[in-house]
């Protein structure tokens, strides 16, 4: 190959043809552009006149200049030119190709793959065979292959999400032959890995090819004083550093984002660095993974179980604090064994159901108010856990004597009893072995727990169902009752050492721990694991992405133990594991894991993987070459004086390219104007009186028109100044734009989508109104109905609407503008519904009306046909007769009078059901 | 498009255009030889149907020319004077050359077309007004409606072969009026022989001056060959841009020489681009025919 400096050629002798570039020159020089024909009248006043310079003549020098170097890069681009030829150094016997294949050589991957096709295709240029080998596989033997078979097989190879495991185990199955070995690792030391270094060296020669770069690891994070404790080991200790670590879970909405990070830093020499992440509890609650940001890798990941949660508890005692010695409150115990494992919250009932906590407990608490019950029941229904402790308040309290109170297991029997006191019979009782169906089921029952005074449970017979502890003569002692998600558990004795020694045991902290009601220890002992079996629900990848564990087998709890222990392996990939009642995180890293940098035996060349790649320039010559070409022609055009129509396409394409910058701008910042805006837009500049388009045609310019017509009014006689009305369709378009809608019913008016139901029940709760007018009052007696009458039946069902009434003679809307006691149009004789009064409304003596200051009726029903007297046409004259002469005339008066009280009615609201008018009113009204 | 129905866009649009302004009056200066009663008061005492004023009767006047009723009033003889009244023949010339067809940009008027519409605008101002109006060559003076719908055709069906055109005088009624419309691109010659006849007959009148803006404005650059519109004349640049400010002298030398020359003759002299609006065309013109100042 020939090279000139850092470049190569392929076909050098094609660039022989650059000397025919002057000759091109001088060629291209002597032809002008040719010129441009037109025609011009004044073409009379230039005869005679000479060009100043003959120099344009020939072809400017920069435009040769530039179709030279287009040449010249054609030229040179078929040329094949190289960036960086590789001068390889031949080797002979077979290849092998290790790759470590865990974890840590995630983050560079794809070029570990490249460097190892390099390396194999290289191979297969010299005519060696090739194996390629990754340590996190099972061993198995080792074939010398052409290398094309393996070009396919490595792109295919993915990273394992663990580390090589058992390298010894590879040193069996080698080939006997003598072959050269090159070990792309990952530079971490892994047991056995000089040893298997020293066999490749004893088989031939041995070049490793590593990053330099150091790895980092994150250990599962901890809790410790109210903090969450993170900390990163790095492979490397040399120099100081920081790194970032993020906390990430879903957010409120269930979108997953980060959630907190912590900045550690490593000192000089420090092979491990941590820190603290102070969480509220609501956040620690949601957090999946700890994870370094940008480093892709299983090792910079670490999932997160149940032992980062900390449940919410919410202790409630009896009434007003005593004055009594603390030991002997109810609560003391309960909060000794929660406050190192849980978050408490303090408060009255109706305080802590705010904020959601996961348990509630009630230490001797009876009675409690019907609005704090109403409020626990919601929240039990919604998975809380209601505790609840006896005492001498409950048992003296008629609290689910003769019916099961909704907040207790049982019922009890009045008193309860008392055993081995200084006046009963019997001795102290101790428990029971707990029932396999038990939450407590294993737990060890110390000796020394003994109850001398409890609450007795009505026997039922659910009772047996409901105990899941009792005492050695069967009386139970905790029984439980699920409500909806949640569930009740009652203790049947104190939360203090008064009727029990049960608070002062282990046993209650353990029980209190498999009611969920405080946290486990974060490590699980191998103890916990054994005896199930673990399925796994999330597995890491190399890349540290988690995914679905689908189809993954469970796996015994003994080996969950070791892989905690020791780090995941090929059968058990790290991610989150499911037992019964607990989930465990299996991590790449786990708490106590270094990470060593790999050393190497004597004799061993190591490379990085850094290597200047091989590039071909052919490509970009050739467009540059080609992009030469294309100025070359605008610059022609230039010079032949064509421009001047381009410059115009050329402006043009500049506003549009500006425009679309502008607009992905505006895109990023704010979202551009989108297709409903100019709906919007017309419909809020103003008051917009709307109809509702039903597809006939008729009726909706009606509805239209008439709607002009009422603005025309309002705009005459008020300060009301409407836009010309608009048609409303309720399946496209957004109602909340409009105060009013007009909605004529029609027979065959399809029934609206659900969709369109609950945009038409938000607008009605918002405020909206909509006047529903069956326009058949001339045909639709009183209990008679009409077509038209059925379809508003079957439209009405699936809206809100509220109580209806006949409106009543002192209604808000017989006074809003003026007043009134008919509302006709072009029909005078139907009656019209609006929402109700309230049932305690009453009238006042010498009142005209009754307070009845609630808001605006939502809707408003009638068969009048208003829109049919309203209608005035493009010159405003009534479109259609109303009555008969003056009477009829009147009747449309007080059809429009009708409307503006209507209008008045959205706009204004109860305004003037205010009794501050009553003065004015009844002045009016003569009284 | 039919060739009728061009005519008859022609005509809507320049009655359109004729709408906007008052009808047109123009002042006569008579001869008698051309005096035809008309609707157009001379501002003195002659033939006539207005009233124009009383004036004591004088020996020699014809005893039936004595307003009695008038006279009955006083003591005096009166008689009852009229108005002159006199229409004024306004002959139109068009130019009809190939140059008149240019147009620089698309969309945007070609110079006859635009010439055309001011000729028959101004038409129908002026026979609104009573007045006679022809075509130079085409048509003959005459009033009445009918005279817009024969010159539109004459004007829409007008062509010529030349490059550029010369004014036509025959059709031209002495001591009337005349209005040239052209763009005045060819040899000058033409225009001054023209207007030395037409002054030799005692018409006055106006030039109007059709140009499109690029001829204005000359925006070419680079190597370029021009031509006439038909082609009889060519002329090759290499650097058209160079050449702009000496095309404007010479157009604007033109332009002087054509306000002279109308000047010596007292006609009225402008120049009107297709880039504007005709109104503002239309306007001069009638000034210039009315008024004269």
């Amino acid at each position: 190959m020939f090279t000139i400096g850092p470049i190569g050629f392929l076909t050098p002798w094609l660039l022989v043809a650059l000397i025919a570039l002057p000759i091109l020159w001088i060629l291209l020089r002597a032809v002008p552009p040719a010129p441009i024909r037109r025609r011009f009248p004044g073409v009379a006043l230039l005869l005679g006149l000479r060009d100043e310079d003959a120099e344009t003549d020939k072809t400017p020098w920069w435009l040769l200049l530039l179709r030279m170097l287009a040449v010249a890069a054609a030229i040179i681009g078929f040329a094949g030119p190289v960036l960086n030829p590789e001068g390889r150094q031949a080797g002979s016997g077979p290849l092998l190709v290790v790759l470590d294949g865990g974890w840590a050589e995630a983050r560079d991957w794809a070029r570990r793959v490249e460097r190892a096709g390099q390396l194999v295709e290289d191979a297969g240029r010299e005519g060696r065979t090739v194996a390629v080998i990754r340590l996190t596989d099972a061993p198995e033997d080792v074939v010398f292959q052409a290398s094309d078979a393996w070009a396919g097989r490595l792109a295919g190879m993915e990273p394992a999400p663990h580390a090589p495991g058992a390298m010894e185990d590879w040193a069996e199955v080698l080939p006997v032959d003598r072959f050269d070995t090159v070990w792309l690792a990952d530079g971490l030391a892994h047991p056995g890995r000089e040893a298997l270094a020293a066999v490749f060296q004893d088989k031939g020669d041995l070049t490793v090819i590593e990053s330099p770069r150091p790895v980092f690891g994150l250990h599962p994070a901890g809790f410790e004083a109210g903090k969450v404790t993170v900390s990163v080991s790095r492979s490397s200790a040399v120099d100081a550093a920081t790194v970032e670590v993020a906390a990430r879970g879903p957010d409120p909405a269930g979108i997953e984002r980060e959630l907190a990070r912590a900045v550690l830093t490593f000192g000089p020499g420090d092979a491990r660095a941590s820190g603290g992440i102070d969480l509220p509890p609501e956040l620690r609650n949601r957090v999946t993974r700890f994870e370094l940001p940008g480093l892709r890798s299983a090792g910079a990941v670490s999932l997160t179980d149940d032992s980062l949660k900390r449940r919410k508890v919410a202790i409630i005692g009896a009434g007003p604090d005593q004055e009594a010695l603390q030991l002997l409150s109810p609560t003391h115990y309960l909060r000794q064994a929660l406050e190192p494992v849980a978050d408490l919250i303090d408060g009255s009932l109706g305080e802590v159901l705010v904020a959601k906590p996961d348990v509630i407990i009630l230490a001797d608490v009876a009675r409690l108010t019907q609005l704090e019950q109403d409020a626990t029941l919601e929240w039990l229904e919604a998975g809380g856990l209601l505790l609840r402790f006896a005492g001498p308040r409950l048992a003296a309290s008629d609290v689910s004597r003769f019916e099961e109170d909704p907040l207790m297991p049982v019922r009890l029997r009045e008193g309860g009893r008392t055993v081995g006191g200084a006046m009963s019979w019997g001795e102290p009782k101790a428990l029971a072995p707990f029932p396999e169906d038990s939450p407590f089921y294993g737990l060890p029952l110390p000796d020394d727990v003994q109850v001398t005074a409890q609450v007795l449970a009505q026997p039922d017979p659910e009772l047996g169902a409901r105990t899941i502890a009792a005492l050695e003569d069967g009386t139970p002692l905790v029984t439980r009752k699920a409500v909806g998600e949640g569930q009740v558990v009652l203790v049947h004795v104190t939360a203090n050492a008064e009727w029990s020694s049960l608070p002062l045991s282990g046993l209650f902290v353990q029980m209190l721990e498999r009611l969920a009601v405080s946290t486990r220890p974060a490590l699980p002992e191998a103890s916990d694991l054994e005896g199930q079996i673990w399925v796994p629900e999330e597995v890491l990848d190399a890349w540290g992405a988690t995914r679905e564990a689908g189809e993954i087998a469970g796996v015994e709890g003994a080996v969950l133990a070791a892989a905690i222990a020791e780090g995941p392996g090929r059968d058990v990939p790290p991610g989150l594991y499911a037992g019964l009642d607990r989930r465990v995180a299996l991590n790449v890293i786990g708490a106590e894991t270094v990470l060593a940098a790999a050393e190497w035996p004597a004799g061993v060349v190591v490379e990085t993987l850094e290597v200047a790649a091989e590039k071909s320039l052919k490509g970009p010559l050739l467009a540059a070459g080609l992009a030469l070409l294309l100025v070359d022609i605008l610059a022609a055009l230039l010079v032949a004086g064509r421009l001047t129509g381009l410059r115009r396409g050329a402006a043009v394409l500049a506003v549009v390219g500006l425009a679309f910058a502008g607009q992905a701008r505006a895109q990023e910042a704010t979202p551009g104007p989108r297709p409903g805006d100019d709906f919007a837009i017309e419909a809020t500049t103003a008051v917009v009186l709307a109809h509702v388009l039903t597809g006939d045609a008729e009726v909706d310019e009606l509805a239209e028109a008439g709607l002009a017509g009422l603005g025309d009014r309002l705009w005459e006689r008020t300060s009301i100044e409407p836009a010309p009305p608009m048609g409303v369709d309720i399946e496209r378009d957004e109602l909340a734009f409009f105060p009013f809608l007009y909605w004529p019913v029609t027979a065959d008016m399809p029934t609206p989508s659900a969709a369109a139901y609950d945009k038409l029940n938000q607008y009605l709760r918002t405020g909206g109104m909509i006047l529903f007018d069956t326009r058949d009052a001339d045909r639709v007696a009183f209990g008679g109905t009409s077509p038209e009458g059925q379809a508003l039946q079957r439209i009405a069902a699936g809206l809100d609407v509220p109580p209806l009434e006949q409106i009543p003679a002192d209604h808000v809307l017989t006074r809003t503008f003026y007043l009134l006691q008919d509302f006709p149009g072009r029909h005078a004789q139907g009656s019209i519904w609006v929402e109700a009064a309230p049932p305690d409304a009453e009238l006042v003596e010498g009142m005209p009306f009754r307070a009845l200051n609630d808001g605006v009726t939502p809707v408003v029903i009638g068969g009048n046909d208003w829109a049919a007297a309203w209608a005035t046409d493009a010159s405003g004259v009534p479109m259609l007769p109303v009555g008969r002469g003056f009477a009829g005339e009147r009747q449309r008066e007080i059809s429009y009078r009708f409307g503006i009280n209507l209008i008045m009615h959205v706009l204004t609201g109860n305004y003037k059901s205010d009794q501050v008018h009553v003065p004015a009113l009844l002045e009016r009204l003569g009284q | 498009m039919t060739p009728g129905s061009e005519n008859g866009d022609l005509r809507t649009r320049a009655e359109a255009l004729g709408q906007t302004l008052p009808p047109l009056l123009a002042e006569a200066e008579m001869l008698a030889s051309t005096v035809m009663l008309g609707e157009h008061g001379r501002r003195r005492a002659g033939l006539g149907d207005e009233f124009w004023q009383y004036r004591p009767a004088h020996a020699g006047d014809a005893a039936r020319s004595i307003d009695w009723r008038r006279s009955a009033r006083s003591d005096a003889h009166f008689v009852r004077e009229r108005e002159w009244q006199a229409a004024q023949s306004v002959t139109l010339w068009v130019d009809p050359s190939k140059s008149m067809g240019f147009t620089g940009a698309k969309g945007r008027e070609a110079k006859g077309a635009r010439a055309r519409l001011l000729a028959l605008a101004l038409a129908v101002l002026l026979l609104r007004g009573g007045e006679r109006v022809g075509l130079a060559g085409l048509a003959l003076p005459r009033s009445g409606r009918a005279q817009i719908v024969r010159m539109a055709a004459r004007l829409a069906g007008e062509t010529a072969d030349a490059d550029y055109g010369a004014p036509e005088v025959a059709g031209m009624v002495g001591h009337g009026r005349a209005v040239f419309l052209s763009d005045f691109m060819g040899d000058l010659a033409g225009v001054e022989s023209a207007l030395a006849r037409a002054s030799d007959r005692g018409v006055k009148g106006a030039l109007v001056q059709v140009l499109d803006p690029a001829e204005e404005e000359f925006p070419f650059d680079g190597r370029t060959i021009f031509e006439s519109m038909g082609g009889s004349l060519s002329f090759e640049t290499r650097k058209a841009g160079e050449l702009r400010d000496r095309y404007l002298a010479r157009l604007a030398e033109r332009k002087d020489r054509l306000a002279v020359l109308a000047r010596t003759v007292g006609w009225h002299f402008s120049t009107h681009h297709t880039g504007q609006p005709a109104q503002s065309a239309l306007l001069w013109l009638y000034r210039a025919l009315e008024g004269g100042r």
